[in-house]
């Protein structure tokens, strides 16, 4: 058979390329947030990317400057939304590093079961939007039931589903009741079962598989040089997790794995937060059972609100009761530090203090801002497809990124 | 362990750069160090390069005002995974001219952190490859978060501040 | 235990419109036909920005089902939308964004605005925070929360069904709709 004509191909001299510049977003279905990429692309393959950022900049840090301590974490709840009690809960513990209180036993591991039931509740969006992305809308479905059911916890602790502000700078207000109990050993007991049927459906299926691996990688050098942490930096391959290296409310009494990968694709990303969700479940496990028995709040009358009886009948706790309500409590000169784990990586506060009744600077460093710098070289080269679903796997969360 | 971390980072310093002015302090367990601000690039390259020191990670970078309001300050959070070592570097500046060498070529990450600080106080930072603004809009000319500036929208006609004093 | 199940719950049919009936036909008013088509076909768009977006979702979601009210159908072009359902916070920096998706919508467009933050800045009094979007373009329905629960949201569409369904044929090109159109600039 003779070779028929190319008349397809012109010759190697006679095409003249030029690049489309495509607008992805602000908004756009497929980016999960308000943020903008403007891509340089050579059909389908993306040659360069410009992000946009600042559309939904809300202006926290300064808002910050205005507000009285407590009065800050509502506003620590609207950073990373999807799972706002660890925030919460870094805010305190940064707060209270400041004022050099001691925490009961009971209340750290009351915390550590709320930030591993938000850190579920975070993965499980990052993971099922993924499923969503590459088609398999039926992951999405199916464990967004069980997000309700952390959203029944919280409602009963703390009243809300979402933005929680939960606890208190010193403790939990009041102690849980039964119910809250209750929720929190059903959900131990049946989610493992819905967990496993996501896996099932994606975590060895050929389809998700292919489309998954080698889909924006980024090795564990170039991720230290642009300051990654948290699931991106694990699935690069360096395993640090701050709850292991610098421990906060008594991380250092439970005994679970990090979860590492070695390629810092999106399966790899995909994976190691599937991993931490059953982490997170041992970790959950381990409190309820080695639970202390305690008070639910330190003993601070200073910054924590005393019992209402007592505000009615004595004259030092209705002052008290006052200040703190006021907010015109004593709080010491000072700068500090503190980081905790969150969903996408090291959430840190740098606050510092002038003896004011707000903070005179307080910084957030915002996991996901940093990170999301890395978003054009890990996509460069690929397909356009490819780069959505990366940037839905880097779990992109506007509040964060803008703050 | 933070108190060895602070005299072992001092005497490298001191080694390295003889004559050096350099405020050490601990504070709330946390090593902190006060450098003057065009000797900060050196220092900061000294501190990743070292392979005692080998502070690799860059965990934070931002800036802030001091309280009398003449001077703008750059504060560099530095972390050494492997020995779990955590230090804070900051430097100073008259706020007529703020300009300090960007850490660009040292860290990657700290690209769209140092816009971010450009975007809030107005620091500008040398030689990075693209200091514009990050957060806020493009057209503003102020830089919001130097205590001069309010919080609040000034243009709003239908809030009073009888009510809710400011 | 079925039988009790079914003695609680009353299923109501949905009440037909006014109008003569008989043999083969049933003749009505157009405006109440095309109310009730429109009311119940509502095509969404989603214009998530931040937290309320999440609600969102846990209302699309199989607990709060969404679809139940027509609502199958998200649109995220504004060419093929109805319902321009702006949930969270947005800033200057997005005014013009949210000008623009909205002036590409054809008419009838209704707006709902979900949560403390789109209907009036919410706990965002800053110089970045837009106070409010019915400060460039017209809102039909808002929905206060911060964020509002899924059920607050399920009230506030259908709000806005009942809104569709008793609108008059003639309103959008009433001298008073061209009016209020100009008092946002919009042609």
């Amino acid at each position: 058979m003779s070779k028929k004509e190319n008349t397809l191909t012109p010759p190697p001299d006679t095409i003249e390329k030029e690049y489309t510049t495509l607008n992805l977003g602000p908004t756009h279905p497929a980016t999960h947030g308000i943020f903008q990429n403007v891509l340089k692309m050579d059909g389908e393959i993306i040659h360069d990317a410009v992000p946009t950022l600042g559309y939904i900049h809300r202006a926290f840090e300064k808002l910050a400057e205005r507000r009285p301590y407590a009065q800050i974490t509502p506003l620590t709840d609207r950073m990373n939304y999807c799972s706002s009690p660890i925030n919460n809960i870094g805010w305190h513990t940064t707060v209270e590093k400041l004022l050099q209180i001691k925490i009961p036993k009971r209340v750290d591991y009351m915390r550590v079961i709320i930030m591993e039931l938000s850190r579920i509740a975070d993965h499980i969006i990052c993971n099922t939007i993924i499923g969503q992305d590459t088609g398999a809308t039926t992951g999405f479905l199916y464990l967004f039931q069980w997000r309700e059911h952390i959203y029944d916890i919280f409602e009963s602790i703390c009243g809300a589903r979402l933005t929680t502000n939960i606890c208190r700078i010193g403790g939990f207000d009041t102690d849980w009741s039964k119910v809250t109990w209750d929720r929190i050993n059903a959900f131990v007991k049946d989610f493992p079962a819905a967990l496993t049927e996501f896996n099932k459906l994606l975590m060895r299926n050929k389809i998700f598989m292919d489309r998954t691996i080698n889909c924006g990688p980024i090795t564990a050098e170039r991720a230290l040089e642009y300051s990654f942490t948290g699931p991106n930096l694990r699935a690069a391959g360096v395993d640090y997790d701050v709850r292991v290296a610098t421990p906060y409310c008594s991380y250092q009494d439970f005994d679970f794995k990090i979860p590492v990968g070695t390629s810092g694709d999106t399966y790899d990303r995909f994976t190691v937060r599937n991993e931490e969700m059953w982490q997170s479940l041992e970790i959950i496990k381990q409190a309820l059972k080695n639970m202390p028995a305690g008070p639910s709040h330190a003993d601070v009358p200073d910054f924590f609100l005393p019992p209402k009886q007592e505000v009615y009948n004595n004259m030092e706790a209705l002052i008290y009761h006052f200040k703190i309500v006021m907010g015109e409590t004593e709080i010491p000169k000072g700068e500090v530090y503190h980081c905790v784990e969150g969903g996408n990586g090291e959430l840190g506060f740098y606050l510092i203090s002038d003896g004011g009744r707000t903070p005179f600077r307080l910084h957030f460093r915002r996991p996901c801002f940093i990170y999301y710098q890395a978003y054009p070289e890990m996509i460069k080269g690929g397909l356009l497809s490819d780069a959505i679903l990366t940037m839905s796997s880097m779990n992109v969360i506007a509040g964060e990124l803008d703050a | 362990m933070s108190k060895e971390i602070l005299d072992r980072v001092t005497a490298r310093l001191s080694t390295q750069f003889p004559g050096l002015h350099l405020e050490s302090e601990l504070l709330y367990d946390f090593p902190v160090f006060t450098v003057d601000h065009t000797k900060a690039h050196e220092i900061l390259k000294f501190l990743k390069e070292d392979p005692e020191l080998n502070f690799h990670f860059l965990t934070d970078l931002t800036g802030m005002q001091t309280a009398d309001e003449k001077q703008l300050g750059v504060i560099y959070h530095l972390h050494n995974m492997p020995k779990n070592m955590r230090i804070r570097i900051k430097t100073f500046f008259d706020i007529a001219k703020p300009e300090i060498n960007t850490a660009t070529d040292l860290w990657a990450g700290a690209n769209w952190m140092e816009r971010e600080t450009y975007d809030f106080f107005g620091i500008r930072f040398k030689g990075h490859p693209n200091l514009v603004r990050i957060l806020n809009v493009d057209e503003m000319d102020i830089f919001p978060l130097r205590k001069e500036y309010p919080l609040e929208d000034q243009t709003r006609d239908d809030k009073s501040d009888k009510m809710f004093g400011r | 235990m079925s039988k009790e199940i079914i003695k609680r719950t009353k299923l109501e049919i949905a009440k037909q419109p006014e109008g003569i009936e008989g043999p083969g036909f049933f003749a009505t008013k157009v405006d109440e036909v095309i109310g009730m088509a429109r009311a119940n076909s509502l095509w969404p768009l989603p214009f998530a920005t931040s937290c309320c977006g999440i609600e969102f979702m846990a209302t699309m979601g199989s607990h709060y089902d969404l679809a139940r009210f027509g609502m199958e159908r998200l649109s995220f072009s504004p060419r093929q939308a109805d319902l321009l359902m702006v949930m969270g916070t947005i800033a200057k920096k997005m005014g013009p964004t949210l000008r623009q998706v909205y002036e590409q919508m054809a008419e009838p467009r209704w707006v709902l605005s979900v949560g403390a933050c789109a209907s009036s800045g919410g706990i965002f009094d800053t110089y970045s925070v837009l106070q409010g979007i019915d400060r460039i373009i017209p809102v039909d329905v808002y929905v206060p929360g911060c964020p509002p629960r899924p059920e607050q949201i399920i009230d506030g569409i259908l709000k806005i069904q009942e809104l569709a369904k008793n609108e008059s044929g003639r309103r959008r090109h009433s001298p008073e709709y061209k009016e209020l159109m100009n008092s946002f600039g919009i042609e």
